[in-house]
């Protein structure tokens, strides 16, 4: 059973701010979010930022890319790969990112709270 | 239709493997698989990884929820207790019943214990289990003598499971006089025995335990010739023990030394039950491997599905990686009529053992390097005839490598077993290959092969290779998913398209998104050809994380600054700058193994001020994070040196102050020497350069690092101008060609020809290239600019070194230091359980 609630979104920067095909470090409170921007697909997406493998703060550094059609990006420390749709481990690990949703208004990028 | 219930008892390796097949063939089967222990099937060959801190999840073969996705249903932390073969009934500890149409038992062995006196004394241990393992790790952290049982596999896993948790000299007590018995000679458990004594094992043969005292706790192991040693835990770890009880206490056919017997197709004494893997017994013999298990559990399965297939047996050949040295054994290692290389230096031996009539190879043992075990293996396996020389098999034939390798492939027969793991032949690969798997993850997928100890894995890449060529077909060695071109062909293109970014590159030859692999590839490629800066033309995205921020990320999140102190040499001012800076961002400074001075623990924000800093005292990046030319070394030559006999400083300056930031497929180091005594260490660098009465001798491919490789001579007695010349060539020889993340070292070793080749091209300019390569090399070094320079210079790169893009003036708050001595390190790797 689905529950329908209200997303409540916080700004996270401008479209300016980030980097196609790469990833920016987002702070809200005490959390960290990478937020990545597929300028080819316009498609945003945004994850924690602390890679699960090691607990670094390092995956908006990591390098982006696709597996077939799925997003993904590498963490630079030890290239642990996770789906950025899903959060995922696709390096046969167990651990599973939390995923945001983002979208995009008057060139502004907002992320979802929770 | 009603589904055939099927009870599986034991969630190991082999009843794992057991269900992927069964599930995978059919689909009539109702399965339930019950596990003692609360963990799902897990990797237990790579046991000892748990000890190094990977999580036990990570060794799971598979999520819990595979086995629902499969229409499997898994029983964790149910013991199965007893079986009614009458009523086909299984109980479990708490009394639950389950009816079945067929049973497997794949139970497998717990460890063997020997009746030793004192044995039941708290501080003794087996390894098998997550469980055992995390008893071990409480007893290693207050012991001060460890001990091992057995010298044998396990037991050596063991002991060096020992020494990652810290615990100081672990002993090795073996009742043979050698290590492994059973897969190694004397000589070859010499040659290891040193390999572990120098990790800093203590090794202890012909030693037969018959005490262990103390009093409720052990204290020490006595043995049969009197003497004692302390101990205040010991590791059991003597052989295994099949579980067969369950069997026993049902009434089937066992073995007087326990194992459940088996026929053929697996069955035990009752035709509706199967035993497989450690706890079966077959023809007297238990397998105490995953391979053979892995065997029995298709034959099972097969069975199951009215396929009469038989399990034929197996040998106990095996390679594997024991505390970082390789090891095999195959066929007969015990043989007669053995050819024998030893080399004490770099701790390899090598032995082969031949039939009486020396024509076919029996078996053999390789310590320290095993990289022809595959080879061997199937020469044994499929009796090819042995060369005139037997000595090639394992020093290489003198002639081209390439070439006798093919004619190896050619000499086996369709019918040979490639992947043990999986029972794939050369015959299925070869018709796998005409079907259109034309490239090894499709062979993978298609066959199965080196899906299961991946020890096959280069025999079925030498194989692709070879049927490929042999069909006439070019083989794409391409770099990934994304781009259907081998590192060389998209270096063409970049060239002769030229162009100059990674995005236009993935648009005129790509498809997707591009990945991990590729990228870097091809960020490689275009700074190799143009030499623009690395972060310009949205090249940035494409960098490896290192090159991204130019500069090396630390555990933390901080990173490590190397300002280029060229030939290693520096005056007392840029001394001064250097500790200032340190001073000031508070920064662990280390003198590292190139001559220079290595900056730890800076801020990602505050790594644009530390260079500016740095280049306005007249520092340049030193490139330490790049597939570049990191150092030229040298030691102090003619200028000081009383047998000095060039000016080995001025001329490494002059080569550094040439090449700095040339990026290769791989990194590159130098060096240059003053006299033959060779105090730079020349020849362990990619090309190192070494002065003699006349003039530089020029040696190249030489490495330092994982595998040690003596660089080779290219020429001798050179003057400045040609040395540099003949560098020229060597380097853009080496970067137009290399395969990815390839050293030269390893460039040479996979050219036909070998160094005699490389002099052709490089010396005596036998493909015609010297000239082009030399003018591109100019236009290389031309273009060279500090990258540290154009980024703190360019706004729009110097915006990206922040951590938070929304507080740009704030650092990563996660970021830890912990205090050493008059310094500091970066924080522990926080613990992956806390959470």
């Amino acid at each position: 059973m689905e529950t329908v609630t209200e997303t409540s979104w916080f700004l996270a920067c401008r479209v300016e701010d980030t980097i196609p095909n790469g990833g920016v470090c987002v702070k809200r409170d005490d959390e960290q979010i990478a937020l990545f921007y597929f300028s080819r697909q316009d498609r945003w997406y945004a994850v924690q930022n602390e890679c699960p493998h090691r607990r670094q703060m390092a995956l908006s550094r990591g390098m982006v890319g696709t597996a077939g059609e799925e997003p993904k990006v590498a963490c630079p420390f030890h290239k642990m790969q996770f789906s950025l749709a899903s959060g995922e481990c696709l390096s046969g690990g167990e651990c599973r990112l939390k995923t945001y949703r983002v979208k995009v208004a008057d060139g502004n990028v907002f992320i979802s709270k929770n | 239709m009603v589904k055939n219930k099927v009870i599986v008892v034991g969630n190991g390796m082999v009843s794992h493997k057991f269900c992927e097949k069964l599930s995978e063939k059919s689909k009539n089967f109702a399965i339930s698989v019950f596990g003692e222990e609360k963990h799902p099937a897990y990797d237990r060959v790579n046991l000892s990884k748990y000890l190094d801190g990977v999580a036990a999840e990570a060794l799971y073969l598979d999520e819990e929820s595979w086995y629902g996705e499969q229409g499997i249903r898994l029983h964790l932390n149910k013991r199965i207790t007893h079986i009614d073969l009458e009523n086909k009934l299984v109980y479990t500890q708490r009394g639950e019943t389950a009816a079945y149409d067929y049973l497997i038992l794949a139970t497998g062995s717990s460890p063997f214990v020997p009746e030793i006196q004192g044995r039941e004394k708290n501080g003794v241990l087996v390894y098998r289990t997550f469980d055992d393992l995390d008893k071990l790790r409480m007893f290693a952290s207050r012991a001060r003598h460890a001990m091992v049982l057995g010298g044998g596999l396990l037991g050596l896993e063991a002991a060096k499971g020992l020494l990652d948790l810290g615990v100081e000299a672990p002993g090795v007590l073996e009742f043979a006089p050698r290590l492994m018995p059973r897969q190694i000679d004397s000589a070859g458990s010499r040659v290891l025995a040193e390999k572990l004594e120098a990790m800093g094992m203590k090794v202890h043969l012909g030693k037969q335990a018959v005490e262990i005292t103390g009093k409720d706790r052990i204290d020490g192991v006595r043995f049969a010739d009197g003497s004692w040693l302390p101990a205040d835990m010991l590791v059991v770890s003597a052989g295994i023990q099949p579980r067969d009880e369950l069997a026993r206490q049902a009434g089937l056919q066992v073995g007087p030394r326990g194992g459940i017997v088996v026929n053929e197709f697996m069955q035990t004494s009752h035709p509706d039950v199967y035993a497989i893997g450690e706890c079966a017994l077959f023809e007297n013999t238990v397998f105490g491997l995953v391979a053979p298990g892995y065997d029995m559990a298709g034959v099972a399965a097969a069975n199951l599905c009215g396929e009469k297939k038989a399990f034929s047996g197996a040998d106990s050949s095996s390679k594997l990686k024991l505390a970082g040295v390789e090891l095999a054994s195959f066929g007969n290692p015990f043989g007669s009529r053995s050819v024998v290389f030893e080399d004490g230096n770099r701790g390899i031996y090598k032995r082969i053992n031949l039939s009486a009539d020396g024509t076919k190879l029996t078996g053999g043992i390789l310590v320290g390097d095993a990289s022809q075990y595959n080879m061997l293996l199937q020469t044994v396996a499929n009796a090819l005839p042995v060369p005139e020389n037997p000595e090639e098999l394992i020093l290489g034939s003198k002639g081209t490598k390439a070439a006798s390798q093919a004619a190896g492939l050619d000499m086996l027969p369709e019918s040979a077993i490639i992947c043990s793991c999986e029972g794939v032949t050369k015959g299925r690969l070869i018709e796998a290959i005409g079907e259109g798997c034309e490239t090894f993850d499709a062979l993978k997928t298609c066959t199965k092969a080196g899906t299961g100890c991946s020890g096959c894995v280069p025999l079925v890449k030498d194989i692709l290779a070879d049927t490929m060529k042999k069909q006439g077909k070019y083989i794409r060695k391409s770099v990934c998913e994304h781009f259907p071109y081998s590192r060389q062909e998209l270096y063409d293109l970049i060239k002769i398209h030229e162009i100059k970014s990674y995005d236009e590159v993935l648009d005129s030859f790509g498809k997707g998104e591009g990945c991990e692999i590729c990228k870097p590839i091809i960020a490689s490629i275009l700074a190799s050809l143009w030499n623009e800066m690395v972060l310009q033309r949205g090249n940035d995205i494409a960098q490896d994380s290192n090159d991204r921020f130019l500069a090396n990320i630390q555990r933390g999140g901080t990173y490590s600054v190397v300002p280029r102190i060229p030939g290693g040499e520096i005056t007392p001012e840029k001394l001064i700058v250097i500790g200032k800076i340190a001073r000031k961002y508070d920064l662990y400074t280390k003198i590292t193994g190139a001559q220079r001075i290595d900056l730890f623990g800076a801020h990602l924000n505050d790594l644009p001020l530390i260079w500016e800093e740095l280049i306005a005292a007249g520092f340049e990046s030193g490139h330490a994070y790049g597939k570049a030319l990191r150092t030229v070394k040298s030691c102090v030559g003619s200028t000081w040196c009383r047998f000095g006999l060039q000016d080995s400083v001025s001329f490494a300056l002059e080569v550094e102050n040439r090449y700095k930031g040339l990026r290769a497929p791989h990194k590159i180091k130098s060096a240059v020497s003053g006299c033959a005594r060779e105090c730079a260490e020349a020849q362990s660098k990619d090309f190192g350069i070494i002065a003699t009465e006349r003039g530089w001798n020029l040696f190249v491919c030489g490495n330092g690092g994982l595998k040690p490789q003596h660089a080779q001579l290219l020429a001798t007695d050179l003057d400045s101008e040609t040395c540099i010349r003949y560098i020229d060539r060597f380097l853009m020889f080496y970067i137009q060609t290399a395969d990815p993340l390839t050293r030269t070292a390893t460039w040479l070793n996979k050219m036909d020809g070998g160094i005699d080749y490389l002099r052709n091209v490089v010396v005596n300019d036998s493909l015609g290239m010297a000239a082009e390569w030399e003018k591109e090399m100019e236009c290389l070094l031309g273009a060279y600019r500090c990258e540290w320079k154009t980024a703190v210079e360019t706004p729009e790169i110097r915006r990206r070194f922040v951590h938070f893009v929304n507080s740009p003036e704030e650092k990563d708050p996660s970021v830890a230091f912990q205090p050493l001595r008059e310094q500091k390190m970066a924080g522990a790797w926080p613990d992956q359980n806390d959470r």
